[in-house]
């Protein structure tokens, strides 16, 4: 579902002198569907920017990465639009939105993108954020004001509203409490029971014992001579 | 309204299409102020329901391209291509002038970023929003109003409002008012030249999230010109850099953002305060 083949990366810093730094070079990881894989590895390491480069808002220098049999390298920005719409879901640990919209709808906001009708969507979208316990009270709300655990949530929330058959969650249980972290775990659980392929950043090490089937280190993917 | 279900009907069948085709194509824009460029070489495809931000600093010539891209600015050489309804991919730039205008009053639509250049100042909003429609042909006067009043509410602005002047009006409302006498008559391709500039920051988030539902609905085509890269990763999904007129980068709007290639673009992200 998500295969990454002796892929390169690296950044031409134009304002410092034009250096080029290589961050990682033949990197190869392959999730099969159903399956739940932790890129590991120190920080700095290349785990983000592995995940941002199959998500494709980091370009990637050569080689290839898949998903769901879309070349995500050298692919046209309506090809990425139309995977990230469909198949590609991404949990990252920002939120992102415009100012002054109502929680509701910024869970919503994937399935209106794929012309779901509003009514199922908010539907959708409340049945989730209670799940989290995002209280009601606050879902007419913009999260822009929430706390960082509820603003994960929410994102969290919209990251999984939407079936994806492929999803990257950067780490999901980061600021939560035990009963949220359970949620997630269980919804992380059930993505995979659809056949969901996920690749993810894990620092909590039982919730990574308990999701991931294998956990490759990012570390043996930087360039020879710095590892 | 019958012009706007024409333009939904189309939108269903452009839908159900298995290959879509571009609505908008430009191909080699030039235009030369003298011997100073202005814009050059400039290309892209623009699909249906796609959103396309234009950043660069003041003089980059990204208004100069808009108002070519536009029909307000003769380009010196190249072509502006738009899947018309009846034609197909017809050059716009080549068009006859008649034809020109009609595109331009129904299925184009042009925001400006002084609502007052694109608003008539001494008619009524709903004056404002029914002109458009009557341009078009319609006569009716009861379901001109009430065409009006819809719109007028769409883009939050009160139907007490209606028989009011925009003079009388705030920046944000204008600019609001000059979106709904925009799109009232179901356009199918928007150009906006800084639509949030020049508002202050919370009438800008209430802009951006109604334009983000209006394109949704819609399904919309827009080339937004800014220099706010924060409008743009809200509100693109395609982000063109332009610099002394030249294109510089293109591509998907986070990836230009969050990891631009070229030295300029590279320049312009890290200088902002926070995107």
């Amino acid at each position: 579902m998500i295969s990454i083949q002796n892929v390169e990366k690296n950044f031409t810093l134009h304002n410092q002198g034009t250096a080029v730094i290589t961050v990682m070079s033949d990197a190869n990881v392959e999730v099969t569907p159903g399956e739940c894989v932790a890129l590991s590895g120190a920080s700095g390491a290349g785990k983000s920017t592995l995940m941002r480069m199959i998500y494709g808002n980091y370009l990637t220098q050569s080689g290839s990465i898949r998903v769901d049999g879309v070349e995500v390298v050298g692919a046209n920005p309506r090809d990425v639009l139309d995977l990230r719409r469909t198949t590609l879901g991404y949990v990252s640990q920002f939120l992102r939105v415009v100012p002054r919209v109502p929680t509701l709808d910024v869970v919503a906001e994937p399935l209106l993108a794929l012309g779901e009708d509003e009514g199922a969507a908010r539907n959708k979208a409340a049945t989730l954020l209670a799940r989290l316990n995002i209280p009601e009270r606050l879902w007419s709300l913009s999260p822009t004001t929430f706390s960082g655990g509820e603003q994960q949530r929410v994102n969290i929330a919209r990251g999984f509203v939407h079936p994806y058959r492929a999803l990257l969650l950067d780490e999901p249980t980061a600021s939560l409490d035990a009963q949220n972290r359970e949620t997630v775990m269980c919804l992380i659980e059930e993505a995979k029971a659809r056949g969901a392929a996920i690749v993810g950043i894990f620092h909590d090490e039982s919730a990574r014992d308990r999701v991931c089937d294998r956990v490759p280190d990012v570390t043996s993917f930087l360039p020879k001579g710095d590892a | 309204m019958t012009l706007q279900k024409s333009s939904e009907e189309f939108f269903t069948e452009f839908s159900e299409n298995s290959a879509p085709r571009p609505l908008f194509r430009v191909a080699n824009i030039e235009k030369r102020y003298g011997q100073r460029i202005g814009c050059t070489g400039v290309n892209f495809d623009l699909y249906p329901g796609e959103v396309m931000g234009i950043v660069g600093e003041s003089g980059s010539g990204k208004s100069t391209l808009l108002n070519c891209l536009a029909g307000h600015l003769e380009p010196d050489q190249g072509e502006v291509l738009f899947d018309t309804r009846d034609a197909g991919l017809v050059d716009t730039v080549t068009m006859a002038e008649p034809e020109r205008r009609m595109l331009s009053r129904t299925d184009w639509a042009f925001v400006h970023q002084h609502a007052r250049d694109g608003l008539r100042m001494s008619v009524s909003a709903g004056g404002n929003v029914g002109e458009r429609l009557m341009a078009v042909g319609a006569r009716h006067y009861g379901q001109i109003r009430d065409e009006a009043i819809d719109w007028l509410g769409r883009v939050e602005i009160n139907e007490t409002r209606i028989d009011d002047r925009p003079s009388a009006f705030s920046g944000g409302m204008q600019q609001r008012l000059q979106i709904a006498r925009n799109l009232v008559t179901g356009p199918r391709l928007v150009f906006m030249d800084e639509p949030t500039g020049g508002l202050d920051v919370s009438v800008q988030a209430r802009l951006l999230d109604l334009l983000r539902g209006l394109v949704r609905q819609m399904g919309l085509s827009a080339i937004i010109v800014t220099h706010d890269l924060a409008v743009v990763r809200l509100l693109a999904d395609r982000l063109m850099v332009m610099k002394d007129g030249h294109v510089v980068e293109t591509g998907l709007t986070d990836q230009v953002l969050d990891d631009p290639q070229h030295a300029y673009t590279q320049l312009l992200v890290s200088s902002v305060l926070q995107v």
